[in-house]
């Protein structure tokens, strides 16, 4: 009995890829992030959604460990990495696009791609070459690859930078709103191009995102509100209701 | 022609004596944006290392003692960077984004360094070493406890006293012992001797270029290229921009930024030893070398435009050709041929001595800040470009 008791609890700890439990986040003495629990399973797409202020980037940015939380814990497969700084994060396997993109903007496309390889666990090698799986997923890098980066317009931005986070071989993707301020086509290609990754890669991804159409493919939704996540499910079941309540300005 | 190359000449030895001096602080202010009043002190740390294996080298006899000056160069480039890494992990790095806690923290880092190298013999540096061994050998010891975290405060105050006074006290007991209180260089300057090949010059259409000012303008050029290659080609010069330009994002990438933070102290602190080791050769070296340059290369730094190199290049040899063109009275012995205005010629010959070219250069600075407050080449954000 106790043995397959602990054989369960194991498959459930390594079945999930991430595991945020009871954080609490401050700016200050504002309180953000209040209780806030959530888990990705391996290999799945889990999307945050809420209003603008609600907290969703917080979360994702202590996620990365660019604050720290007062309580709380984040299990990162099967070891904490509460107490990890951001780049011990990122060489664990949590490749990151921020919102804002934030590309290196005096250093070329190519250069910035390259970085992204620092976030592989055994470092960066002399020997550097862009995979070629990256321009099939996002061919108009390809031409682009001498031009620094902040002379790239957004939608090019937001796929050099989730080429970048790929570059490491993430097991997790973090996507802050990556179709903000994006005309509607590239918008299909990124998403596209993120079910191609889930769908070859089989790595899992933490997406927060405002587009309701984004929003439909991913596996999990969790909804937050004031600080807290107040609705979760599988996205099948997230009625016209539930957007309206969460969603909806 | 004589006069022109003459002037050229010396404006660009002038410039490239500045140059070498900023260049490393190009990096530490210019892409890192610390305020380092330490940095002329690095510099004379670089200029007594050379000093150090002048020293060494003189009982080898003739062959050997002739390229000295090219084994002293790493060793500057060395002992500076090791100086910098222990500014940079001891005090600096705490300071991050706090300018003016960084600028009284690196003046008083000055300040002591000025004092050590009056006052260091084998006694300091044997005590030192014992507060060292035993505070962070302890802290290391200790750090294996499980309860680390909320015992330090409590073990640093209990070991900080302990291992002070072990070290003062060693220092009472050992002092009667004039060995090791006799001082390594005192108070007074030391003299460097350049090596005889450095000595005399060339002469080119009837006017002589000193050796050891050539020297030193072949020893710029190739720092320069070694720091544009550094930056622009390495595999850390890349990690470097990246953390000067995106801090935050950099270590998302897994870019270790503290690491990265160190190494380019280290890099700037090293080549202001060999900008000691450079300005060496044009004069004697005492403790307070490094306040004759420090205002120098914080101008050069500045009327370049933060964070970028090309612009400290130029304005490096701007202020060294203004400075001696002013300086020289070239420029007053220029308007009496065109016959210009009594009253202009007097003015340029007021200032036609070095001390009130430098106050003439000085306000020519604060004119041309009026009009571009950002420096030569203004840059958004903190990036570096060649």
């Amino acid at each position: 009995m106790v043995i397959t008791e602990s054989i369960i609890s194991d498959r459930q700890s390594t079945d999930l890829m991430l595991q945020v439990s009871n954080l609490n986040v401050y700016y200050g003495e504002s309180h953000i992030l209040r209780n806030v629990d959530l888990s990705i399973p391996a290999g799945q797409m889990v999307c945050l959604i809420g209003r603008n202020g609600v907290g969703k980037t917080t979360l994702l940015k202590t996620i990365m460990g660019l604050l720290s939380p007062r309580t709380g814990n984040i299990f990162f497969g099967d070891r904490s990495i509460t107490k990890l700084t951001p780049d011990r994060r990122a060489k664990s396997g949590i490749g990151y696009v921020p919102q804002g993109r934030e590309i290196i903007p005096r250093v070329s496309v190519k250069d910035n791609l390259i970085l992204g390889l620092e976030a592989k666990p055994e470092g960066r090698k002399s020997q550097e070459s862009i995979p070629e799986e990256i321009f099939e997923l996002f061919p108009v890098l390809k031409t682009m690859l001498s031009r620094m980066g902040g002379d790239l317009s957004g939608g090019q931005q937001q796929q050099l930078a989730i080429a970048r986070a790929l570059m490491g071989k993430p097991r997790l993707l973090v996507l802050d709103e990556p179709t903000e301020g994006i005309q509607p086509s590239i918008i299909l290609e990124i998403e596209a191009a993120v079910k191609r990754i889930i769908a070859e890669t089989g790595i899992s991804v933490l997406l927060v995102e405002q587009h309701l159409h984004f929003v439909r493919q991913a596996d999990r939704y969790y909804a937050m509100q004031k600080g807290g996540i107040v609705a979760s499910g599988s996205t099948a079941e997230l009625t016209q209701e539930v957007i309206q309540q969460f969603l909806a300005v | 022609m004589s006069t022109l190359i003459e002037g050229l000449f010396n404006g660009i030895s002038i410039g490239s004596v500045l140059l070498i001096a900023a260049l490393g602080l190009a990096i530490v202010f210019g892409l890192m944006g610390v305020i380092n009043l330490a940095h002329g002190e690095l510099m004379m740390l670089g200029a007594y290392a050379t000093f150090v294996v002048q020293n060494v080298f003189k009982p080898l006899g003739e062959p050997w003692f002739s390229f000295y000056i090219i084994a002293a160069i790493p060793v500057a480039f060395i002992v500076s960077a090791i100086f910098g890494l222990i500014l940079e992990r001891g005090a600096i790095r705490f300071l991050y984004g706090r300018p003016l806690e960084t600028l009284l923290a690196t003046w008083g880092v000055s300040l002591i360094l000025q004092q050590f190298v009056r006052s260091v013999n084998w006694l300091l540096i044997i005590c030192l070493g014992i507060f060292c061994l035993l505070f962070f050998g302890g802290m290391q010891l200790l750090k294996s406890r499980a309860d680390w975290e909320s015992m330090r405060t409590k073990i640093v105050s209990l070991l900080l006293p302990l291992a002070a006074g072990v070290a003062i006290a060693f220092y009472f007991l050992l002092s009667q012992n004039s060995a090791l209180t006799n001082a390594w260089f005192s108070a007074r300057n030391v003299d460097v001797t350049a090596p005889a090949w450095l000595r005399g010059g060339v002469e080119v259409l009837g006017f002589q270029m000193p050796y050891a000012r050539l020297f030193i303008i072949a020893l710029t050029i190739l720092c320069l290229m070694g720091v544009y290659w550094f930056l622009q080609r390495s595999a850390w010069g890349l990690r470097i921009r990246s953390v000067t330009q995106n801090r935050t994002m950099s270590s998302c990438l897994g870019i270790p930024t503290a690491k990265v933070d160190a190494l380019t102290f280290a890099l700037g602190s090293g080549l202001a030893g060999i900008a000691g080791c450079a300005v060496s050769l044009l004069g004697s070296v005492g403790p307070n070398t490094g306040q004759n340059y420090i205002i120098d290369t914080f101008m050069v730094v500045v009327v370049g435009g933060v964070g970028n190199l090309l612009g400290a290049v130029i304005a490096a040899l701007g202020i060294g050709i203004l400075n001696y063109l002013i300086g020289s009275g070239t420029l007053a012995l220029f308007l009496t041929t065109i016959s210009a205005p009594q009253s202009m010629i007097d003015f340029f010959l007021f200032f036609a001595t070095s001390s009130m070219a430098k106050v003439m250069v000085f306000a020519l600075i604060i004119i041309f800040l009026q009009i571009k407050p950002a420096g030569l080449f203004p840059q958004k954000g903190r990036t570096a470009e060649l």
